[in-house]
């Protein structure tokens, strides 16, 4: 590389562009801009074809969480009848849907999404959310002010807030059991509870292919798609479906675009805005103000 | 020295046809018994009395509806009939012999991950052979499907699923609504 490199080709380049390409070898130097999350960090593929609504998952994850008791019994299944999002006292909820054509509902598991480049995370103004390298979006408490930006940044409308305390702000989704589990390198509760092994856990990377290698060998039972394999830069949950996934509640039209993408030039000039803007149009105005105050000045002399 | 070693490949050899000519009857519905307790994941719920003989009737003594290719009779789903279309008997049928009740423990993924020669990496875990063999079938023929209907629940799967003695009060309300 540093050999066909000479000094016109560096300067060419701009002396920092330059010198990136010479580190990076043929990569673009913007590539360096986006995460597209830890390499060796694990996930769950979610196969709805698979999920009879048992609710299974739901238990499990309210014992091992620690969650309060639930208002019904984990095996009541008239839950079931109205869609349900998570909550402070539900970080995973299994919803209904009746599919036209389809002779069977189907089930569809919701909880964190744990993105690669998690839009809580980014928005997150004190730096409460934290990705960790075994896939997890984990968040501290301690330093959360109770802003609740992270639950209008999520795409997935995860983050729950607890509303029963007004001094101690809490957020409360699903981790991954990252402190329990994951960090130590087992599967969360629910992938354990599953009877119907809807819930494949292990490296992102290898559920990808397993995806699709599931797909191509049932071409008549899925769609031909992973959702989260793409879907806002990724996500270490993914879903595969035998219907489009817009008729078992997902939203189709985020994009592959990482949420922090769409404000990235915004939140560049905030600073700037700040610290130069008060600045600069407090002069204006007294200078546009300086005549006045001193005709009102010399008035006053007068007097 | 070499005529001896001939005459010893053939006697093996003869040794060999004559084992695969007595494996040729496959395995038998006979050989297994009637009745088989299913109880290794025993646990929120109690094993399960798993009728043999009925099921041996329900599929008219075809083994390879639930046994894939290890009875000695050729797979029928064609994904798996493109290898196993020749299958030899196997010394296991059970599904603990081959489906592992730890599938999502590091060990286990550790192991797939590092064994090159493994084509089935996605072999599902115990538990899941259960149930998607079972369920799957037993929804197509409109047998029972509910968790109770096959094993009922244990102590332990009461408290986990907050019924029975350990149902909610009545009035509880969720977590967070006023």
């Amino acid at each position: 590389m540093m050999s066909t490199l000479n000094r016109r080709k560096f300067l060419k380049g701009g002396l920092l562009g330059g010198a990136a390409a010479t580190v990076l070898g043929t990569k673009k130097a913007e590539a360096a801009h986006s995460f597209g999350g830890y390499p060796e960090s694990m996930g769950v593929l979610v196969d709805l074809t698979r999920c009879v609504g048992c609710r299974s998952c739901e238990a499990a994850c309210n014992k091992e969480q620690g969650l309060p008791t639930p208002a019904q019994p984990f095996d009541d299944q008239s839950v079931l009848n109205q869609k349900r999002r998570t909550s402070e006292g539900a970080y995973t909820v299994v919803n209904r849907y009746e599919v036209p054509g389809q002779d069977h509902p189907l089930f569809r598991k919701i909880q964190c999404n744990h993105c690669n480049e998690p839009a809580c995370l980014t928005s997150c103004f004190v730096n409460a959310y934290k990705k960790t390298p075994e896939g997890a979006v984990v968040y501290d408490a301690s330093v959360c002010v109770g802003c609740r930006t992270c639950m209008v940044a999520c795409p997935f409308y995860v983050p729950a807030y607890s509303y029963s305390s007004v001094l101690n702000p809490v957020v409360k989704k699903c981790i991954f059991c990252y402190d329990t589990r994951l960090k130590l390198g087992r599967p969360p509760a629910c992938v354990e509870a599953c009877p119907q092994e809807v819930l494949t856990f292990g490296r992102r990377q290898d559920l990808i292919k397993l995806g699709h290698e599931r797909i191509r060998s049932n071409p008549d039972r899925y769609v031909d798609h992973i959702y989260g394999e793409k879907e806002v830069g990724g996500t270490a949950w993914m879903y595969l479906s035998s219907v489009g996934f817009e008729n078992v509640g997902f939203d189709t039209e985020l994009g592959n675009e990482p949420i922090i993408n769409y404000v990235k030039e915004f939140l560049t000039i905030v600073p700037m805005v700040l610290t130069i803007w008060p600045a600069l149009f407090g002069g204006f105005h007294l200078l546009a103000t300086r005549k006045e105050a001193v005709k009102n000045e010399q008035q006053a002399n007068k007097r | 020295m070499k005529r001896k070693h001939y005459l010893i490949a053939g006697l093996a050899g003869l040794v060999v046809l004559a084992g695969a000519q007595a494996g040729v009857t496959a395995m038998d519905a006979a050989d297994a018994p009637a009745d088989i307790e299913i109880n290794s994941l025993a646990q929120l719920y109690e094993p399960v009395q798993f009728d043999h003989a009925m099921h041996v009737d329900a599929t008219s003594g075809s083994c390879v509806t639930c046994h894939h290719h290890t009875t000695g009779a050729p797979a029928e789903d064609p994904n798996c009939a493109r290898c196993h279309r020749t299958a030899a008997e196997s010394d296991v049928v059970g599904c603990k012999d081959c489906h592992s009740a730890k599938r999502f423990e590091a060990d286990y993924l550790k192991g797939v991950a590092e064994n090159k020669a493994l084509y089935h990496t996605e072999k599902v875990g115990l538990k899941g052979a259960y149930h998607l063999r079972c369920m799957g079938c037993h929804r197509e023929m409109g047998a029972p499907v509910g968790c109770q209907d096959c094993h009922s629940r244990t102590d332990a799967g009461d408290k986990m699923f907050r019924a029975g003695k350990y149902a909610p009060a009545p009035g509880t309300k969720p977590a967070g609504s006023h």
